[in-house]
């Protein structure tokens, strides 16, 4: 269970996050919509130690981020955010091995070397393996830090805006991933979306933050509704249920 | 046919496996040649003279390639970019100022008469205090911009600079002739003095680089990525930088500054290994600096007969790829 207690992140006189109380339950898919500007990331990056928080606490599993030692958070936490800049020349097996380095601190075991096979196998990597990450595609590249990510093999995954520079096909391919991961790996997915459709479809619970404050929280049914949504983003959002999943509506 | 629909060969061949182990094992033959070469060549007079004569130039070229070449590997990691290096942070200019702070607030006499041991442990100290404030705040504070951090590392050198300049101005003309014996120093005449205490003091600095050998690779993911890992990245960023420090101060020590040497060499290994694993670059960037500085001197001194001019072609090298890279906006 990740709880966070009164976070607070202002720049200058602007607060990002502004006393954000929260508690996320352990197990299954939780995504977090709202709006531009709304603070998502940057309490996302405060929860996983990326970003040091005014005021306030996060805990997880009962360990505090700021003072809990990096390396034993990096086996129960991860993060990846949207924008992976990094001047290192590696191949996606590269990247990829680098998720052992909680463990192993650079030397790969028998087992290490498993996860890695396993990680890039789950994301449909093993044909691009050698290949070097700049001779990727964007969405092929988000692939391999995923990969990297599941083969940190934490309880805790969170994503900021994984569906970045993915088409249809493989933006759906993700989400399912993650689903799987959570039902499968029993992983806590907790992640930063934009498109309330693909929360709906394959989230467990739903927290929407506006002007840096958590302005409702909820499993999907209670979230996907026209009055809270509508509320949410300032704009009439109306609900269908299509195939038995709530979507929602607003291009016009 | 069966033939056609084979798979397709993997996208490295076996060789490119052991490219780095190549490009090491061809680097260091030649690095081998130019320590060779420069020993021997035109070696006029007894052995008894010649080898220790320039055996403590040599040894003083080796450790200035050494330094500079892992410094600035080990700056463009903690910086996470290929364009900055240590030089051109304003690292070396730090160093002289804080030289010539000494001869300017001690007093000459006190710097002629200290120990140079005692006097370079002095410098040493105040240079690894003053960077560390100096640039912890640049890497430690959040993602700052390439263009401000090379813009801050231009006006702090020439500040540096302009400081030192005007310090050394203000002493009276003993105590600038004191001062200039020990700051103007050229690949042609060593400061061999102070070699074994440099040697022993990089020595200490690379032992500890070599415990955090792993950390390495994982710094240069870049910040978010390797706190994700676990790394403890202040401390990490800290030590590195102390490391740096240090060794920038033993070869400004030794030769002065060299601005775009360092880039010069990293670059180029990078280039010739073809990958970013620090265990690759660093020994072909400093046997790169070995063949630069050793084999260079040696086609200067013994070839062209010139005595100077090695610095500036390494400089002018240095400063096009320099160019180039900022022009390219090789990174973010």
């Amino acid at each position: 269970m990740i709880i966070a207690s009164e976070v607070t992140k202002a720049y200058g006189e602007t607060c990002v996050v502004d006393g954000v109380t929260l508690s996320l339950p352990k197990g299954g898919v939780t995504s977090i919509v709202g709006p531009n500007g709304a603070g998502k990331s940057t309490l996302l990056s405060m929860i996983s130690r990326l970003m040091a928080m005014d005021k306030g606490s996060v805990t997880v599993d009962g360990l505090d981020v700021s003072k809990t030692p990096g390396d034993v958070l990096a086996r129960r936490l991860s993060i990846l955010r949207q924008d992976n800049h990094m001047t290192a020349r590696l191949t996606v097996r590269d990247l990829v091995s680098f998720g052992r380095y909680p463990y192993s601190k650079g030397r790969l075991t028998a087992d290490d070397k498993a996860h890695i096979e396993r990680s890039l196998r789950y994301l449909d990597l093993e044909a691009l393996s050698e290949r070097f990450l700049d001779e990727l595609s964007g969405g092929q590249r988000q692939r391999a830090f995923v990969a990297m990510v599941l083969c940190q093999d934490t309880d805790y995954v969170l994503l900021d805006e994984p569906l970045n520079n993915l088409d249809m096909k493989h933006a759906m391919g993700m989400m399912k991933l993650l689903r799987q991961a959570a039902n499968d790996l029993g992983k806590t997915v907790v992640l930063v979306l934009h498109d309330i459709n693909f929360a709906s479809w394959y989230s467990d619970n739903i927290v929407a933050m506006k002007h840096g404050k958590v302005a409702a929280q909820g499993p999907v049914a209670e979230m996907i509704r026209p009055e809270v949504l509508s509320d949410i983003y300032e704009m009439d959002i109306s609900v269908h249920t299509i195939g038995g999943q709530l979507i929602s509506v607003y291009y016009g | 046919m069966a033939e056609i629909s084979a798979p397709v060969p993997s996208r490295r061949p076996a060789f490119a496996v052991s490219r780095p182990v190549l490009v090491l094992i061809i680097l260091a033959v030649l690095a081998l040649a130019s320590i060779v070469l420069f020993m021997t060549l035109g070696a006029r007079g007894g052995w008894d003279f010649v080898i220790p004569f320039r055996g403590k130039k040599l040894l003083a070229l080796i450790l200035v390639a050494y330094s500079i070449a892992v410094s600035t590997v080990l700056f463009q990691t903690i910086a996470n970019n290929r364009i900055l290096t240590p030089s051109i942070m304003g690292f070396d200019q730090l160093y002289i100022l804080i030289q010539t702070a000494i001869a300017y607030f001690l007093g000459a006499q006190v710097l002629a008469l200290m120990d140079p041991n005692m006097a370079f442990a002095l410098k040493l100290v105040l240079m690894i205090g003053f960077s560390g404030v100096l640039f912890q705040w640049l890497f430690l504070s959040g993602d700052r911009s390439l263009y401000l951090l090379i813009l801050v590392g231009i006006v702090m050198g020439v500040f540096f600079r302009s400081l030192s300049n005007f310090m050394q101005r203000m002493l009276d003309p003993n105590a600038f002739q004191v001062l200039q014996d020990t700051l103007f120093a050229s690949f042609g005449s060593v400061d061999t003095s102070l070699l074994i205490v440099s040697y022993a003091i990089v020595a200490v600095a690379s032992f500890v680089l070599f415990r955090m050998r792993h950390t390495l690779d994982v710094l240069s993911l870049g910040r978010p990525t390797a706190v994700n890992l676990g790394l403890d990245y202040k401390r990490v960023v800290v030590t590195l930088l102390v490391i740096v420090s240090v060794m920038v101060s033993v070869s400004t020590a030794l030769v002065g500054p060299r601005t775009f040497f360092g880039l010069l060499v990293a670059t180029l290994g990078y280039l010739l290994v073809g990958t970013s694993k620090h265990r690759w670059v660093i020994p072909a960037a400093v046997l790169l600096g070995i063949i630069c500085l050793v084999g260079g001197q040696t086609l200067l001194e013994r070839v062209f007969s010139f005595n100077t001019a090695l610095s500036i072609i390494i400089e002018f090298l240095g400063g096009i790829i320099f160019i180039i890279f900022v022009l390219r906006g090789a990174t973010r």
